[in-house]
């Protein structure tokens, strides 16, 4: 994929991203910025990191539509990748650290609350994705490979349940702390809508009337 | 397994204690509490009329307004009164070291200074009719930034059964560690009534009312199925998105066994007998 011209700068700038969520957290733990509920400001910072990333991954089919821009094509999957590792060690922190690897209360809080069933549900969509996330199954499954990795469009809806649900508050009936979670939840929506096959090719097709005309205009 | 390590690693970094103050594991004795930091109690703060942000609240109340005040005691009582806040000082002030146990499942100890809200009420004598008092928090959307928020029902209010609200545990708090309220914990007077959730212990109060009807309060309104009337602390009655059985104390590592009635079951059992406390959570 380096083609030549300079230095990487889109994929730099992912993988910067990348590491910031994890850097802002030691950065406020040592000089004392998290809250005296650490733990739980960690498991927070580290799933918000994740909802930024599985949301990032989401944007870059819409972000080319819209925008006819192609190298955000091939950061998708370091977006994903970082989606999946949030995750993982946000889960980590719940269950290792926030209920000391207690199995069976672990047990009965997923079977339980479905907030946490569907926080996991999430994870557990993105972890066959990552597994097939590289080259080598991409070429191998072929077809498979991208009906399988449509099961991010539900999790994109899953997540934002779990957000919303963590919360003190009724998204649906738009009461009390709902206003994140309602923005993030109307920007989802709007990265799956853009890729319904009709909507995105009646916005392409718009995008490139209007850069023709553009064209026209300079020409004439 | 490196973010275990660090996770943890950071967590000692960062001061958090792992001792326990009663040196044993989750289920304790109500009688082991240590009282949390000033630091800890004035920087920790669930205050929405502020910010959702807990740690926002206290340099967003900086400025806050606490003095002077006004409290007007009202509805089915034979005296009713506005009261200024140096006429509720004179009230006898106690210090009680109470547990605060939020529904979001963390906890803290404080030791908060007050008088019993029986003592004001009897002053204002209720009427035989009076079966709740309503409390009502400041309407004031310049002080308070988040009462600019169209998500919830300003201003905030709350509930007592009549006899819940002469309980002589039933405080209301006019200041914590000695000192006058500090604004993030609901300067300068609020409800504290410790064997019920936190969000029942108003903050800011302006008007106290006796009714003979149930009163509406803030979040009962928002999410009726998840946030009762009563809301007294009970592990074995879960909020329907998250678990009550075990909370975190602020600055222990482990979490602890949530008891009954937050443990003051043997005080405040009994205003509960007969009732089935999964119907009336």
């Amino acid at each position: 994929m380096s083609r030549d011209k300079g230095f990487p700068w889109p994929r730099v700038l992912v993988h910067l991203l990348g590491v910031l969520p994890l850097a802002s957290i030691f950065f406020a733990a040592l000089t004392g910025r998290l809250t005296f509920n650490p733990i739980q400001d960690i498991e927070q910072r580290l799933g918000r990191a994740a909802l930024y990333f599985l949301v990032a991954s989401l944007a870059v089919t819409p972000i080319y539509t819209l925008t006819g821009w192609r190298s955000v094509l091939p950061r998708r999957r370091a977006l994903g990748l970082y989606a999946f590792l949030y995750a993982s060690l946000h889960f980590i922190t719940f269950a290792v650290i926030d209920y000391g690897f207690d199995l069976r209360e672990i047990g009965r809080l997923i079977l339980e609350k479905p907030f946490i069933l569907l926080g996991l549900t999430t994870g557990l969509l993105l972890l066959p994705l990552a597994v097939t996330s590289f080259d080598y199954f991409m070429r191998k499954m072929g077809k498979k490979w991208k009906s399988l990795h449509r099961l991010v469009y539900i999790a994109g809806v899953t997540v934002i349940i779990h957000y919303a649900w963590a919360k003190k508050g009724d998204l649906f009936a738009l009461q009390g702390d709902i206003l994140k979670p309602l923005l993030w939840g109307l920007l989802v929506v709007s990265l799956l809508v853009l890729r319904i096959p009709a909507v995105r090719r009646g916005v392409s097709g718009l995008r490139q009337r209007v850069a023709g005309r553009g064209k026209v205009l300079k020409s004439a | 397994m490196a973010g275990i390590v660090s996770a943890a690693s950071l967590l000692a970094a960062c001061g958090a204690n792992a001792t326990d103050p009663a040196g044993g594991s989750a289920t304790q004795t109500p009688l082991a509490d240590v009282p949390n930091t000033f630091e800890q109690i004035t920087n920790y703060n669930n205050y929405y009329e502020f910010s959702t942000d807990k740690q926002a609240v206290n340099p967003l109340s900086a400025n806050f307004r606490p003095t002077p005040w006004a409290v007007e005691v009202g509805g089915l009582v034979q005296n009713p009164k506005t009261y200024a806040l140096e006429d509720l000082l004179r009230f006898e002030q106690v210090e009680r070291v109470y547990r605060l146990r939020c529904v979001e499942a963390w906890s803290l100890v404080i030791p908060w200074t007050g008088f019993e809200l029986n003592k004001l009420l009897a002053e204002a004598e209720p009427m035989t009719s009076a079966k709740y008092v309503a409390f009502t928090t400041l309407l004031d959307p310049e002080q308070f930034p988040g009462q600019s928020s169209p998500f919830y029902p300003w201003p905030y209010t709350e509930g007592l059964r009549l006899d819940e609200a002469m309980h002589r545990l039933t405080l209301i708090a006019t200041g914590l560690y000695g000192e006058s309220l500090p604004n993030p914990n609901g300067a300068p007077l609020r409800l504290v009534v410790p064997w019920k959730y936190g969000f029942k212990s108003i903050k800011a109060i302006v008007k106290i009312e006796l009714t003979e009807t149930q009163p509406a309060t803030l979040w009962n309104t928002i999410a009726p199925e998840e946030y009762g009337f009563y809301s007294n602390v009970n592990p074995e009655v879960d909020h329907p998105r998250w678990s009550q059985r075990t909370e975190r104390r602020i600055g222990e590592l482990d979490r602890r066994n949530t008891l009954l009635f937050n443990g003051y079951a043997d005080e405040v059992a009994s205003l509960y007998s007969g009732m089935d406390l999964s119907v009336n959570y």
